[in-house]
């Protein structure tokens, strides 16, 4: 008994000391202001700024501040009270919100094949150009879903294509990388979340587009034509709308053919009785 | 009798069109053919809208070296040279020609007469297969005569003919070793002569005793035209057409991991990549046909010598179009194949059947949870971890996929076919070797 005490009581000095060395040798000297920062960053750990959590993104604002460094997810207020911390000048972005560039649902975009592999949109881009005739479309299989973690995309059963919450969505651009089809772009919100996009991501010719969809982008140029502010461009059988030159003035709704290009939040139209 | 240790499994074999002849298939009215038929680099297009074409002549040439040439598989006007989506609807450059007569290229020999004397040279032989666009036959379509020129330090020593057919239902090569017997060795003779090896054997499963007797045969006949070879009869098991099960089989050596068959001094080709080879040296003849075995749930499972570029709607009109309870069209065999969404893709240099299932055949079962029972590590024929590689892919965890080999993989499927939960297992694996792979060249290419 009395061994046994001695051994532990000499073993835990021993040791003890040992750690005491080691712990003043290879101290690393951490500024106390990360702790902070990382406080005051959301905590989703989402990777959005392009750092694997909050604590990398502190770290980086902290010791290397930059212009570049952002966080998506607090937005403008997060980075003031940051900036506000460090004594530095508040990055302000406009904030962007996920937009699904794909209108091809179920009624428009006849299902013209089966697939009955493992249920996920990498698997069924891997293996093949899709249900449909439109091999540029929505897969449907919800890949953007299961990777948000703000729960801010769900599948929407009647159209088959995933609907982005304006609220939720953090812009952390998750679903982005995650589309095997790129059809989620990140995109200004826009003042009161209004705003303009083509809804279509096909570089199809217009006879195929659509052929195989009602909805989609047939590269006709009306809407080049009609816009005033120079801020559609074709590309590929492709329009797109810049969200920074795009004044939301929707003329370009009303013109395109196949209701390609779709505005969201805005007010309803004033109907002005004919005479 | 020889066979591969590890794995597999026997699904049934279910042969319909073992006894059927090949046929003719006529010349459809508008071939279309992709220039990417192989791996590698896709061709370059050499002809335009509105070129005459004869067949035998060249429509796309190699770009680069592992890359292959495609000719042309019927004579008439080049109507475009643009984007058609093959079976799986994804788009590739193709040139779509509608025909006109059947005019061959004059130096193309298209007489019966089985030709013995070649006075070639290995280097001639080679290039000769390369100029002809001869990919792998089996499927896999990789450009033979890169196989057939092992890399700086490297010697093949054995040659190993692969007339194995191991999927079911597939009779192509088995047919092939039937009617061309001859052909299909003197063309082995060529393989074995440009690499320049002392041993040649031909593996065929002791399901096809007909093919082993008659290669037996008609090899005792003609021993003197010939270098020496052994026609190796093996058990049945699937995937035993696979390239290293094959080696495994025959000569008891192991392909190490992330190897090729040439780091055991081995080079395996298809019997009708054989059949081929032959046909490009001794008659001049480019791979513009080929047989491919339509069968399942048809009226009358038939083979076809068919030109490359023939739309699948053709071969399934030849026998008796599609039945009624149709639930998928496969292109190749049930165990590899994909099915299909655009049957009016065309027939390419690597396909070696069209297999229709019925519905009820063709439903896939509800997945339910992995239980751990351990029936798909027993059956890799790599001795992988299928249940454990699948988790890892859906949580993207690739450093993990790759040191757990997932690009060993042959993806011969036999862990989904074994799986008593249904998991799509081969799906996810295959979506990991693509990712795993993309990281290993990004990281190769900094």
């Amino acid at each position: 008994m009395i061994y046994t005490v001695v051994v532990l009581v000499v073993l835990g000095v021993l040791l003890a000391g040992v750690l005491f060395v080691v712990a003043k040798r290879f101290h690393v000297e951490e500024d106390p202001r990360i702790d902070t920062v990382e406080g005051l960053l959301p905590g989703a750990n989402c990777g959005a700024c392009g750092y694997p959590g909050c604590r990398g993104l502190a770290t980086a604002l902290v010791t290397d501040y930059s212009e570049e460094l952002y966080c998506p997810v607090g937005g403008a207020s997060t980075m003031g009270v940051v900036a506000e911390f460090l004594g530095r000048a508040a990055v302000v972005r406009e904030p962007e919100v996920a937009v699904v560039r794909c209108g091809g649902s179920c009624a428009v975009r006849p299902v013209l094949s089966h697939f009955d592999g493992a249920r996920s949109c990498a698997v069924a881009a891997s293996t093949y150009a899709g249900q449909t005739g439109c091999s540029f479309g929505c897969l449907g299989m919800g890949d953007c879903v299961s990777v948000c973690d703000f729960d801010a995309i769900y599948m929407d059963a009647s159209t088959g294509l995933p609907v982005v919450s304006d609220e939720k969505c953090t812009s952390c651009g998750k679903c982005v990388k995650a589309c095997p089809k790129v059809i989620i772009e990140l995109r200004r919100k826009g003042p009161k979340g209004r705003r303009v996009f083509v809804s279509c991501v096909s570089r199809d010719k217009g006879a195929v587009t659509r052929k195989a969809c009602q909805a989609g982008c047939i590269g006709c140029g009306k809407c080049v034509k009609v816009c005033e502010f120079d801020a559609i461009a074709m590309a590929d059988n492709l329009a797109y709308i810049d969200p920074v030159k795009c004044r939301l003035c929707r003329k370009c709704v009303g013109e395109c053919p196949t209701g390609a290009i779709v505005e969201t939040n805005f007010p309803p139209k004033k109907v002005v009785a004919e005479v | 009798m020889k066979t591969f240790p590890r794995g597999g499994v026997h699904p049934p074999e279910n042969k319909l069109s073992a006894g059927v002849p090949v046929e003719v298939l006529p010349v459809p009215g508008t071939v279309v053919v992709p220039l990417s038929q192989h791996l590698g680099a896709p061709a370059e297009a050499v002809v335009a809208k509105g070129d005459r074409v004869l067949v035998g002549q060249l429509l796309g040439k190699a770009a680069g070296f592992v890359s292959a040439p495609v000719h042309s598989p019927v004579s008439g006007t080049v109507a475009g040279v643009d984007m058609v989506a093959n079976g799986s609807g994804i788009k590739g450059l193709s040139v779509t020609i509608s025909v006109e007569g059947d005019e061959w290229m004059p130096q193309i020999d298209r007489t019966d007469r089985v030709g013995y004397d070649c006075q070639m040279s290995a280097e001639e032989i080679v290039k000769k297969i390369a100029d002809a666009g001869i990919v792998g036959m089996g499927g896999a379509t990789f450009p033979t005569s890169v196989k057939l020129t092992p890399p700086q330090g490297k010697k093949a020593e054995m040659l190993i003919i692969n007339g194995v057919e191991c999927e079911p239902f597939l009779t192509s090569d088995h047919r092939v070793m039937l009617e061309h017997t001859a052909e299909v060795l003197v063309g082995v003779g060529l393989l074995a002569r440009a690499l320049g090896v002392e041993k040649t054997f031909v593996g065929v499963e002791n399901n096809k005793p007909d093919a082993i007797d008659v290669l037996r045969k008609v090899y005792g006949n003609i021993l003197r035209e010939l270098p020496p070879m052994e026609i190796v009869p093996l058990k049945v098991k699937y995937p035993q057409g696979g390239e290293k099960q094959l080696i495994t089989a025959i000569t008891g050596r192991t392909v190490p991991s992330g190897g090729l068959p040439i780091d055991v001094g081995c080079v395996v080709q298809n019997v009708g990549t054989a059949f081929a080879v032959y046909e490009a040296v001794m008659k001049n003849k480019p791979l513009v046909e080929r047989v491919v075995t339509v069968t399942g749930a048809v009226e009358r499972p038939a083979n076809f010598l068919v030109r490359i570029g023939t739309p699948v709607s053709a071969l399934l009109d030849a026998v008796g179009g599609l039945p009624e309870d149709c639930g998928k069209v496969i292109g190749g065999g049930p165990m590899m194949g994909r099915a299909m969404s655009n049957l009016d893709a065309p027939v390419t240099k690597g396909t070696s059947g069209i297999l229709v299932l019925d519905r009820r055949t063709a439903v896939r079962c509800a997945e339910s949870d992995c239980i751990k029972c351990g029936k798909c590590l027993t059956v890799c024929p790599m001795g992988l971890e299928p249940y454990l590689l699948a988790p890892l892919v859906q949580k993207q965890r690739w450093d993990e996929v790759e040191t757990h080999r997932v690009m060993d993989c042959i993806e011969c499927g036999c862990c989904s076919y074994t799986c008593p939960a249904k998991i799509p297992l081969l799906d996810w694996i295959r979506l990991g070797k693509a990712e795993v792979g993309k990281i290993i060249r990004s990281r190769l290419n900094r």
